[in-house]
């Protein structure tokens, strides 16, 4: 006889914690996340072209693009129900969690906080709606956890900037109707604003990843391409600029990859209940259940981390430090999950069918963006000691 | 124009659903509880009427006092303009004739020009409401549409029937049921979520309806279940033999079964 179930979050009753404004959010979320993506996802992640434009609409219509933000269209959420929508989102898909944060938190972000009047109500409005879709170009083929040393340029040329360089693992890129792209100048790093397509921009799309393949990750190549004055962010003023963005992002990772790891086991305990191995059901052994016990108590941890942060963001409380340990812990524990969660599977465990690789090897991408896990140990570390061990 | 939607609290009926051992009503408590489905599409109806020729939506339910979030807000956050929420405990256990006394004493309440409900709700599968109404309101009702069109004081319903359709025409005030074919509910947004926390909630008790608590509830109904007992297991289907007679037997199951 089968007692009653309680699903891995219900375990420690984490939903009392939520207001009904915040439950509402995240049911809104399920629920457009199991209407319109859930049962498209896996193709599109075995073609690797998903339809950004028309999710950006959907997620545009909803409010949650640049839902932390105020005036220009965007919703005004807290950050707790920005989280909630990251984890409903990436329980779906990692892809389309990075598609929210980089259009969101990352460019949306960036001309909110630096831009100038005119360039918020130019795009932030279109940007809210998922008319307008943005990227943020950070990374180089050369430059990755060390974005300071990047070697795109932008001169001056008259009242024009000019801009030279190559940008990497952009997510939007291909489909991107404007980049928020940093370059060195002679007053330091700044942000520019380069609407695409623009001539000398060069956009290719990166099709053979093996991970996060349900999201549109491109290159920029920049070549000699000229831009007017009004192209620069003027409140963006060196790497802090850029790095600010980033935090916003990481916030939402810390969620989201929760979203992945509590897709993982969910299912994976409804196929333990239900696969029978040596006559009874593989949930019945005790080693199974270890492994389920060991991993709903890291997922719970972790949620009740990242609410934390939430809540420490909605009190205006939250520093970067704090993000670096909740994405370390939170990504850490969602791809340990996945796999473990993939092996209690078996040979389905690999099958496209179940969503449990695809997480799996969505959240390898989710460890290395938005700062690496050695990044955040070291910022973690650096807290700590006082010691700057980066370099 | 005005409207008022009849919105009801059901159990998932994704979940298993069960009957509670001492009455034999649906066990309430033991199920997650939500928005009758049919009844999204009852709201999104009134919302695009109203989008239309303009006018106000107000939402009907009668049903415990936590349906306010499972059902009303959610209700709310699509877009209706406010809520009236029929709490009572002497409810409980009430037929869909009682019910539909409350729910008639309720609307007399109200100013409306149209009354829209689903075609059926998930738990009780009736489908009687709509006529209910019509007999104690004394206005047409029309069941199961699939398109509502208003002009000048009339309405126009495409009703859905086995076959094709059948077109209806009623003079307003009218109560009119819908089916899922009649539109794709809207999801709500986040705005709409956080404005519909503000839309007022009126709750009603039955004294507030001049209704004592003996007309409704179990022992008030017209009709009580005495026992219930799970469904025997499925039997082992037909095995039909093909001895060249074969294709006969199947057709005359599918006449029997009335698939041909
Ligand atoms: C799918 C995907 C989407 C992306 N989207 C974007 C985007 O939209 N915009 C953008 O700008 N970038 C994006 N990125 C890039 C991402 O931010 C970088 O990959 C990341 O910062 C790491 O840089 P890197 O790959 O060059 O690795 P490297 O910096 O070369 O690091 C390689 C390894 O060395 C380790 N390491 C580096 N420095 C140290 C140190 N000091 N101490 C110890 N270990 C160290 C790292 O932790 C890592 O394990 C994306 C990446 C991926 C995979």
């Amino acid at each position: 006889m089968m007692a009653e179930r309680t699903g891995p979050l219900q375990l420690l009753d984490l939903d009392s914690l939520l207001s009904e404004d915040e439950r509402a959010v995240r049911d809104l979320v399920r629920r457009i996340a199991d209407d319109t993506i859930r049962p498209y996802v896996a193709d599109w992640f075995a073609g690797g072209d998903p339809p950004v434009r028309e999710l950006a609409r959907q997620l545009g219509t909803a409010g949650l693009l640049g839902m932390r933000l105020s005036g220009y269209g965007c919703a005004g959420a807290s950050a707790v129900a920005y989280g909630l929508t990251c984890m409903e989102l990436e329980a779906a898909d990692s892809g389309v969690r990075s598609l929210a944060s980089v259009q969101g938190s990352l460019a949306m972000y960036a001309i909110w906080r630096y831009g100038s009047e005119e360039q918020k109500q130019e795009w932030l409005p279109r940007m809210a709606a998922g008319e307008v879709i943005g990227c943020f170009g950070l990374t180089e083929p050369d430059h990755g956890s060390d974005p300071g040393s990047m070697t795109t340029r932008a001169r001056r040329d008259g009242a024009d900037w000019v801009l030279t360089g190559d940008k990497m693992w952009i997510t939007n890129a291909p489909v991107a109707d404007v980049a928020v792209i940093w370059a060195r100048t002679d007053q330091g790093i700044r942000g520019f604003l380069v609407p695409l397509p623009t001539p000398g921009v060069t956009v290719s799309r990166i099709s053979d990843k093996l991970s996060l393949r349900a999201s549109a990750t491109g290159e920029i190549v920049l070549d000699d391409v000229r831009l007017p004055q009004e192209a620069l962010l003027p409140g963006a003023e060196g790497l802090k600029a850029a790095l600010s963005c980033l935090n916003e992002a990481r916030y939402g990772i810390v969620w989201g990859a929760l979203g992945a790891a509590r897709d993982c086991l969910e299912t994976t305990i409804e196929y333990a209940v239900t696969r029978e191995q040596f006559g009874r059901p593989i949930a019945g052994f005790q080693l199974t259940q270890a492994k389920l016990a060991d991993m709903t108590v890291e997922l719970d941890k972790g949620f009740l981390l990242a609410l934390h942060l939430g809540r420490l963001a909605d009190t205006g409380r939250l520093r970067p430090e704090m993000v670096s340990v909740g994405k370390l812990n939170n990504v850490r524990e969602a791809l340990a999950i996945a796999r473990e969660c993939r092996a209690i599977l078996g040979a389905n465990g690999i099958s496209g069918a179940y969503p449990v690789m695809r997480h799996a090897v969505n959240l390898e991408s989710v460890l290395t963006y938005e700062g690496t896990s050695e990044i955040h140990t070291l910022v973690i570390g650096q807290r700590l000691t006082g010691l700057s061990a980066f370099t | 124009m005005k409207i008022v939607v009849l919105v009801k609290q059901v159990p998932d009926s994704g979940e298993e659903r069960s009957l509670r051992s001492d009455d034999f009503t649906v066990d309430r408590d033991a199920a997650t509880k939500r928005m009758n489905e049919l009844d999204e599409h009852a709201i999104e109806a009134a919302l695009q009427l109203v989008e239309e020729h303009g006018g106000e939506v107000t939402v009907l339910t009668m049903a415990p006092a936590d349906a306010l979030e499972s059902t009303v807000r959610k209700a709310l956050q699509m877009g209706p303009d406010r809520a009236v929420h029929i709490v009572d405990e002497a409810i409980h256990g009430s037929c869909a004739v009682t019910s539909s006394a409350v729910l008639a004493a309720a609307l007399r309440t109200l100013e409306w020009d149209l009354v829209l409900c689903g075609a059926e709700s998930t738990d009780g599968r009736v489908q009687a409401m709509p006529h209910m109404l019509s007999e104690r309101l004394d206005v047409a009702a029309v069941t199961g549409a699939r398109k509502i069109t208003v002009s000048g004081g009339e309405i126009t319903v495409e009703r859905q029937v086995d076959d094709g359709y059948e077109l209806v025409q009623a003079a307003l005030p009218a109560i009119v049921s819908v089916w899922d074919t009649i539109n794709t509910p809207r999801y709500p947004s986040f705005k709409l979520i956080m404005a519909a926390k503000k839309k007022p909630v009126t709750t009603l008790s039955l004294a507030d309806l001049g209704i004592s608590p003996d007309q409704v509830g179990l022992s008030a109904s017209t009709s009580q279940v005495l026992h219930a007992a799970p469904r025997p297991p499925r039997e082992a289907g037909v095995k039909v033999i093909d001895d060249g007679s074969g294709g006969v037997a199947l057709v005359d199951f599918l006449a029997a079964e009335k698939f041909v």
